[in-house]
C-alpha cells in the first residue's frame, strides 16, 4: 500500500509538471506576450518598443528558462538599468535597494506574481475565490450525492420494474442536461419576470456576501442536476448487480425483509463503484462550476478563471490551472486508496 | 394583423415542419417493415426507449438537413427586420412583402432576427460537427488504443500517460488555451489538426493491408485509390490559404472549412479521443483472451490483422453504445464553446451562441435562449435514450 500511494504520488507530480509546462508554454506564445505587453504599456507601441519591454521584463528568454523561474528552480531574472539601478523578477517596484534580493522567486518559494486584471496578488486572489467556489461544492455535494444515492438504489432494488424505467428516464434525462441549458431553464421558470413566479434570485452575486436560500438555490441545483444522472446510473448498475448475488438470495431464502436486505446486506457492497465516481466527479464539477458562475454571476474560481483567460492575465491563469490540475490529481488519487481501502478483495490481493 | 394565438404558433410550427414528419414517417415504416433483416439496427425497433430516442435523434437530422436547403425556416436567419427585435412569439412580420413568412413563430432575438429560423440553421451546425468531430476521436482512440491494450509493456504506459494528462486538463482551459484568436493566429491548432487527422489515414490503410497483403493484386491498386482520395481530402482539409498551413495550391485546394470552424473541430477530437482510446485499450485488453484471439495467432495472422479484424469487430457492441453517447457529449462541449463565445464567429446561430446571447435579456424575455436550450436538451436526450436501447438489445443476445 505505501509503494503504491509513493508510485502514484510520482507519476501525479510528473503529470502537474507536464500540464503546468503546457499550460506555461501556451500562455507564454509570441502573440499573448505582445498583447500583454500592450495591455500593460500603452496600445499604441511599436513593435520595436513591444520587443524591448519583453526584453526589460525577461519575456525573450527561452520557455523552459522562464518555466524554471517561475516554478522557483531557476534565479529569476534580473538587470541592471542604465542608471545602475537593479530591477527583476524577484524585486518589487518600491523594493529597499540595500536590501538583497531573493534569488529565487517562484511556486515553490510561494510567489504566484501579480495578476494584471485584478492588480492583487495572484495567491491571494485565488485563495479567496477558492472560498466562494468551496461553499457552492460544498451545497453542491449535500444536494448530490444524497439525492443521486437514493434514485440509484431506489431505480436498482428491483431492476427492470416500472419505478426503475421512471427513475431510470429522470437520470437519462438529467446527464442530457448541461448546466448552461438547465440553469436558463431555471432561470426562465424561477426567477424571470416574464413567468413571474419570481420565487428564487437570476444572479447569486449577493450569495458571495450572504447565503440565502433565494439567491443561493439556482446555482446549487443547477450543478448538482448534471452530475446527479451519472452517479444515479452507477449507482443503480451496481446496486443490480449487488442484488443478483448469491448472498442476498440466501438472505432472501432465510426470510428477511426486502427492506433489511436492501439496507444491511446489499447496500454496503454496492457504494463501492459510486464512492470513485463521485471522486471523478470532481474534473466535470470543475467545468460545471466555470459555466454556473459566469451565468450566475458568481465570482468564484470558476468566474477568475474565465476573467483570466479571457483578458490575457498571464499570472493569474498559470495559478488557476495550477489549482484546478492540483484539485482533479489529489481527487483521483483519493478515489483509487479509496477504492482498495474499501474493496478488501483488492486490498488483500 | 393580430399576433397569433400559442394554439395557431404551435399548429404553424408543425406545419412548418411537414417534411420532417413525413421523413420521420418514412424511415420508421420502412425500418419496422424489415426490422428482422436489419441486424442490430433493426433490433432498435423492439424497444420503446430505443425508438423514443431514434426519433427524437432523427427528427433533428432531418430538421437540420431540410433547413439547409432553406426548406423548413421561414426567414434568413442572418436577416434583421426592422421593429421586430425581442418581439414574443407569434408577432407578425412588421411590413412583411410579398411572399414573405408573415409571422416571427418564435419571436425574434435582440438583433431582430427570427428564433424559429436560427434554432433550425443551429441544428446543422451540430449535426455536421458533432458526429464527424466523434468519427475522428474514434479513428484516434482505436488507433492507439488497440496496440496499448494488445502489446501492453511500455508502449502502453506511455499512451495511458498522455491519455491521463489530457484527461486531468479541465477542458474549459483547455478551450481557452487553445481557440482564442492569439493562439490561432500561430497555427497551433491547425498542426494539432495536421496530426490528428493522419490517423484516419493510418487506421484505414492498415486496416486494408493487413486484410489483403497476401492478395496483391488486390491489395496495390485499392491501396493506392484509396489512400490517394483521403490523403487529397486530408491536404484540402488542413491547408487554409492565408493561415500557417498553406501547403498546396488553390486549385488542388478541394474545399475550405469556414473560419474558426477547423479549430472548434480539432479541439473537440482532442478532448474526445482519450477517452475513446481508455475505452478501447480495455477492450483489446478483455478480448486478447479469448480463444479466437489465440487461434489466429497459432494460424500466423499478423498482429495488426488480430486487432482490426479479430478484436476490434467484438468490441463493437460497447462501442456503438458509446459512440451515441459521444455524440452527446461532443454536442455538450460544443454548446459550451458556444456558450463562452469560443472560436464560432458570433453571429453563427449554432445554440450554443444562442443561448449565451439570449441569456443576457433572460429576465425579461424568455423566447431567445429557450428554444436553442431545448433543442440541444431533446437531442442529447434522444442520443441517449438511443444509446440505452442500443446497449439493452445488444445484451439481449
Amino acid at each position: 500500500m505505501g509503494m503504491f500511494i509513493l508510485r502514484r504520488l510520482g507519476v501525479m507530480i510528473l503529470t502537474a509538471l507536464c500540464l503546468t509546462f503546457i499550460v506555461f508554454f501556451l500562455t507564454n506564445l509570441q502573440p499573448n506576450l505582445e498583447k500583454l505587453a500592450k495591455n500593460q504599456g500603452n496600445q499604441r507601441m511599436t513593435d520595436e518598443q513591444v520587443m524591448s519591454w519583453l526584453g526589460n521584463h525577461g519575456y525573450l528568454q527561452s520557455v523552459p528558462v522562464k518555466y524554471g523561474q517561475w516554478l522557483g528552480i531557476l534565479p529569476g531574472f534580473t538587470r541592471t538599468l542604465d542608471s545602475g539601478k537593479v530591477t527583476g523578477r524577484c524585486i518589487a517596484e518600491d523594493a529597499d535597494p540595500t536590501v538583497k534580493p531573493r534569488r529565487f522567486c517562484g511556486v515553490l518559494q510561494g510567489d504566484w506574481g501579480l495578476s494584471t486584471v485584478f492588480k492583487e496578488p495572484v495567491w491571494d486572489i485565488v485563495i479567496k475565490r477558492l472560498g466562494l467556489t468551496g461553499w457552492l461544492m460544498l451545497a453542491v455535494m449535500c444536494v448530490m450525492v444524497p439525492s443521486a444515492l437514493i434514485l440509484g438504489v431506489m431505480a436498482g432494488m428491483r431492476e427492470g420494474s416500472r419505478l426503475d424505467r421512471a427513475l431510470s428516464t429522470i437520470s437519462i434525462t438529467s446527464t442530457a442536461t448541461p448546466e448552461y441549458v438547465s440553469g436558463v431553464i431555471f432561470i426562465a421558470i424561477f426567477a424571470s419576470s416574464a413567468v413571474g413566479l419570481k420565487w428564487f434570485k437570476g444572479t447569486a452575486t449577493s450569495a458571495m456576501d450572504d447565503i440565502t436560500f433565494a439567491n443561493f438555490t439556482l446555482p446549487v441545483v443547477t450543478i448538482a442536476l448534471y452530475g446527479i444522472g451519472y452517479i444515479a446510473r452507477m449507482t443503480r448498475a451496481s446496486m443490480a448487480e449487488v442484488m443478483t448475488a448469491q448472498y442476498i438470495r440466501t438472505a432472501r431464502l432465510k426470510g428477511v425483509t426486502f427492506g433489511n436486505i436492501v439496507l444491511k446486506h446489499a447496500l454496503r457492497n454496492a457504494l463501492i463503484a459510486p464512492f470513485t465516481v463521485i471522486m471523478l466527479q470532481f474534473p466535470w464539477l470543475l467545468n460545471g462550476v466555470v459555466i454556473t458562475e459566469t451565468l450566475f454571476n458568481y465570482k468564484g474560481f470558476g468566474w477568475t478563471l474565465v476573467q483570466a483567460a479571457g483578458n490575457n492575465d498571464i499570472e493569474l491563469l498559470l495559478g488557476v490551472s495550477v489549482v484546478s490540475v492540483f484539485v482533479v490529481l489529489v481527487t483521483q488519487l483519493i478515489s483509487d486508496i479509496g477504492y482498495v481501502y474499501l474493496n478488501p478483495r483488492i486490498r488483500i490481493a | 394583423m393580430e399576433p397569433l394565438s400559442w394554439i395557431d404558433i404551435i399548429l404553424r410550427l408543425l406545419a412548418q415542419l411537414t417534411p420532417v414528419w413525413i421523413a420521420l414517417v418514412a424511415t420508421f415504416t420502412i425500418s419496422i417493415t424489415y426490422k428482422r433483416r436489419l441486424g442490430l439496427y433493426g433490433k432498435l425497433f423492439d424497444s420503446t426507449i430505443g425508438m423514443v430516442g431514434f426519433a427524437l435523434v432523427m427528427f433533428w437530422v432531418y430538421a437540420a438537413i431540410f433547413g439547409a436547403f432553406d426548406l423548413i425556416i421561414t426567414h434568413n436567419a442572418l436577416e434583421q427586420v426592422s421593429g421586430m427585435k425581442n418581439k414574443p412569439p407569434g408577432t407578425p412580420l412588421s411590413g412583411a412583402k410579398e411572399g414573405e413568412y408573415a409571422y416571427y413563430l418564435l419571436g425574434g432575438d435582440n438583433l431582430a432576427r427570427d428564433v424559429f429560423s436560427r434554432m433550425i440553421k443551429g441544428s446543422w451546425v451540430v449535426v455536421q460537427i458533432a458526429p464527424l468531430a466523434t468519427v475522428f476521436a474514434f479513428m484516434v482512440g482505436i488507433t492507439l488504443g488497440l496496440p496499448a491494450g494488445y502489446y501492453g509493456g511500455k508502449l502502453d504506459t506511455l499512451l495511458s500517460f498522455l491519455a491521463n494528462l489530457i484527461l486531468a486538463f479541465p477542458v474549459i482551459l483547455l478551450f481557452y488555451l487553445l481557440v482564442t484568436p492569439e493562439i490561432v493566429d500561430t497555427g497551433i491548432p491547425s498542426y494539432m489538426g495536421a496530426v490528428m487527422f493522419i490517423f484516419p489515414i493510418a487506421f484505414v490503410g492498415i486496416l486494408l493491408n493487413s486484410r489483403y497483403h497476401t492478395q496483391p493484386a488486390i491489395r496495390t491498386p485499392l491501396l493506392i485509390g484509396v489512400l490517394g482520395v483521403m490523403f487529397w481530402l486530408y491536404l484540402s482539409l488542413i491547408s487554409e490559404s492565408g493561415t500557417k498551413l498553406d501547403v498546396i495550391p488553390r486549385w488542388l485546394d478541394g474545399f475550405d472549412i469556414p473560419g474558426g470552424i477547423l479549430v472548434v473541430f480539432v479541439s473537440v477530437v482532442f478532448v474526445n479521443s482519450p477517452t475513446v482510446f481508455r475505452i478501447v485499450r480495455g477492450l483489446a485488453m478483455d478480448i486478447k483472451t479469448r480463444d479466437y484471439v489465440a487461434a489466429a495467432q497459432t494460424r500466423g495472422e499478423g498482429p495488426w490483422y488480430i486487432m482490426l479484424w479479430e478484436i476490434l469487430p467484438n468490441a463493437r457492441g460497447p462501442l456503438i453504445v458509446d459512440f451515441c453517447l459521444r455524440v452527446g457529449y461532443t454536442t455538450i462541449l460544443l454548446g459550451t464553446l458556444g456558450f463562452f463565445g469560443l472560436g464560432l464567429p458570433p453571429e453563427s446561430p449554432d445554440w450554443g451562441s444562442t443561448i449565451n446571447e439570449g441569456r443576457k435579456l433572460l429576465s425579461i424575455y424568455l423566447h431567445p435562449a429557450l428554444p436553442p436550450a431545448l433543442a440541444l436538451l431533446s437531442l442529447v436526450l434522444g442520443l441517449n435514450l438511443l444509446a440505452d436501447g442500443l446497449r439493452e438489445e445488444s445484451l439481449r443476445d
